[in-house]
């Protein structure tokens, strides 16, 4: 299995080399002119610039890319989940108990979980975190 | 790990990345220019054909023109930028996206090769992962521009990019239940046997349970699709670029080979989200109705071998037309609409669509 | 492999110094994403596929976009004019020695660290499934405790830029 890692290696390799390659040959090949103050300043719709190049954003940017690692942890504890779904359910169904019992406790302990996160996201919002407007 | 298995994987990743999926970034180019065009009623480009010559061939040499003027336009670095990562932006963006596509299983086999450049066992994972380092490229592309419409350009690609990216994660899930596999030969393979995800026509899929699971691989096919416009900030979702508000977002200071890498990276994303569409619900490089499907051990003969790949490649090419006919078919979002869009509908349907699918596994025989 | 392995191991150590020792925070923000990179690396050489891929996934697909979204955020200019004083280094490197002597005496002392690993047996390859069917039957309680734990970290996020809400 192991293996199969090495070509993603010989990739990576392969395609950080087209990258360089790419810049290195447009600063040789490209055409060179002048500098002048106008051509060197930022772009504005060819006004001249105003103010510091980085304007300070919402909070609500920094808001969504914490929610995001949130949400992210728990659809990453999905995939094991899904992946052995059929393979639990078969032995659920192999012990004939009720669907309320402990067998049943992979789906019931998925559900949970995502229940209360359900509930972290209803309380994102009801406060408003999530909208923009 | 001896010599020869390099050779083959390097051959893999030349014929993938290099012939197949950098002409198929030129000519999506193309295709999107000259079809546009047929949508609005104009001709696009249809000049350049053999150099020297005044066979035309309906512009299809635009693309290798545009290449080499890319090449030799002025490589211009601005003095404001903060230059270390002003270089690197492009490279970042490209890269991952290059990737990517090493655990797309692009054909069965050839001369007994399988047709997959790295067959990972967490495949789609993987994909994901490596995806979502490419929000650096924009990130820092803004940053390091130091000026006000890639700076704002950047920020919001960046937050578009990972909230669709939570609705993309739960999108497979039911897919992932309903194959138990990461491994993404594995799940075309099963598709070839047993129906596609989203044609149960043939082999074990042919039943009732097959038919119902088809309505939330549907409703997963349709969150999958959508959010994968906006992870590659496409219209209806390209608001970080949307040159009425924001001229080119962030790469408005990029010029020359440079603004061409983002461009590629771009493309190459949006061909690699098709292929892991066509892959995960499409049946991948399967004919459909079980025609051809290999035989376990027994080898797949040339022709088979040449026609799953062009099997693949058709749906990709498919897939690509759809997006172009998307782009003049919606208008724009505003910001907020996408920002909902994303976090309550997506997330909501996604998360219903699990138990659904869950409940339709456990309880339909 | 053994070189594989110094080079990422070397990859990981040079990320996590460039964290400390370079003035501008978005560099070391970007010198951790590396670290990270080299870190996944080194799990996957250890036969854990799941783990390795998550790592790159949540610490530097998610986490690390997190932090350079508050560098922009927050205008850290003052950060990189910032002096070091020599007291700072002198406890810095005492403080990491200390730690570094700690792990390798705890390390020699371990008799398995003595030992080569065992062969993996085939069907540790599968390493989601393994996961998957251990978490989901033995260990349902502590994943609902993870559940509360993000539903706490919510609820901190929002209370915490309330005021910037409204």
């Amino acid at each position: 299995m192991l293996q199969e890692y090495i070509p993603v290696l010989l990739q990576i390799l392969i395609a950080g080399g087209f990258a360089a390659a790419a810049l290195i040959l447009s600063v040789i090949f490209g055409k060179s002119a002048a500098r002048n103050p106008t051509k060197d300043s930022a772009y504005e719709c060819g006004m001249l610039p105003v103010g510091p190049g980085q304007a300070r954003f919402s909070v609500k940017f920094y808001l969504v890319a914490m929610l995001f690692v949130i949400f992210d942890i728990e659809v990453v504890f999905l995939y094991p989940w899904a992946v052995t779904f059929n393979e639990l359910a078969a032995g659920a169904v192999e012990k004939g108990q009720n669907f309320f019992s402990e067998s049943y406790a992979f789906f019931w302990g998925m559900t949970g979980f995502l229940g209360i996160l359900f509930i972290a996201y209803l309380y994102a919002l009801k406060k408003g975190a999530l909208r923009w407007n | 790990m001896d010599i020869t298995f390099i050779l083959i994987s390097v051959a893999k990743i030349i014929g993938l990345v290099f012939l197949t999926i950098l002409p198929m970034v030129a000519y999506s180019v193309w295709a999107e220019r000259r079809v546009s065009a047929l949508i609005q009623d104009r001709v696009g480009p249809n000049r350049v054909g053999i150099p020297f010559t005044k066979i035309r061939l309906a512009g299809l040499g635009q693309p290798i023109a545009d290449g080499i003027k890319f090449l030799l336009k002025e490589d211009f670095t601005p003095s404001h930028v903060r230059k270390g990562y002003y270089w690197l932006a492009p490279a970042l963006t490209m890269v991952p996206a290059l990737l990517t596509c090493a655990v797309l299983p692009f054909g069965s086999e050839l001369f007994g090769i399988k047709m997959v450049i790295a067959d990972l066992s967490v495949g789609p994972l993987f994909i994901f992962a490596i995806a979502s380092l490419s929000v650096y490229g924009i990130v820092l592309a803004g940053w390091a521009s130091n000026s006000k419409y890639p700076f704002l350009g950047g920020v919001r690609s960046s937050s578009q990019m990972i909230s669709y990216e939570i609705s993309l994660g739960l999108s497979i899930v039911p897919i992932l239940m309903i194959f138990g596999q990461l491994n993404l030969s594995d799940i075309v393979m099963e598709q070839a046997r047993n129906g596609w995800a989203l044609l149960p026509l043939w082999g074990d899929r042919l039943s009732l349970k097959g038919f119902l699971l088809f309505i939330p691989i549907f409703i997963s096919f349709v969150i999958f699709t959508t959010s994968m416009f906006a992870e590659t900030n496409r219209l209806p979702f390209d608001l970080p670029e949307c040159e009425t508000e924001l001229v080119a977002g962030y790469h408005t200071e990029y010029s020359s080979m440079k603004f061409a890498l983002f461009f590629l990276g771009e493309y190459a994303a949006m061909i690699i989200g098709s292929g892991l569409a066509v892959t995960l619900f499409l049946g991948g490089w399967s004919l459909p109705f079980g025609w051809l499907v290999p035989e376990d051990g027994a080898s797949v003969p040339f022709w088979m071998g040449a026609l799953h790949i062009l099997s693949f490649l058709g749906k990709v090419v498919a897939f690509i037309l759809f997006f172009i006919w998307v782009r003049w078919s919606l208008p724009r979002f505003r910001y907020d609409q996408l920002m909902r869009l994303g976090w309550v509908f997506f997330f909501e349907i996604a998360l219903f669509n699990i138990l659904l699918t869950a409940g339709i596994l456990l309880f339909v025989k | 492999m053994t070189a594989l392995f110094y080079f990422f191991a070397f990859v990981m150590l040079a990320g996590g110094l460039g964290v400390v020792l370079t003035r501008s925070p978005v560099t070391s923000a970007f010198s951790m994403v590396v670290s990270f990179l080299g870190l996944a690396a080194l799990f996957i050489m250890l036969h854990a596929y799941l783990i390795g891929t998550l790592q790159i996934l949540v610490y530097a697909g998610a986490i690390m976009v997190l932090f350079l979204f508050i560098i922009m955020l927050l205008d850290l200019k003052a950060e990189e004019d910032r002096k070091i004083s020599l007291f700072t280094v002198i406890g810095g490197a005492l403080l990491v020695s200390v730690f570094a002597s700690q792990i390798i005496k705890v390390v020699k002392a371990l008799p398995a660290a003595a030992e080569a690993m065992p062969e993996l047996s085939a069907s540790a390859s599968e390493d989601v499934k393994n996961t998957g069917l251990l978490m989901f039957t033995d260990y349902v309680f502590p994943l609902q405790i993870i559940g509360v734990l993000l539903l706490v970290a919510t609820v901190g996020v929002i209370v915490l830029s309330k005021k910037e809400l409204k």
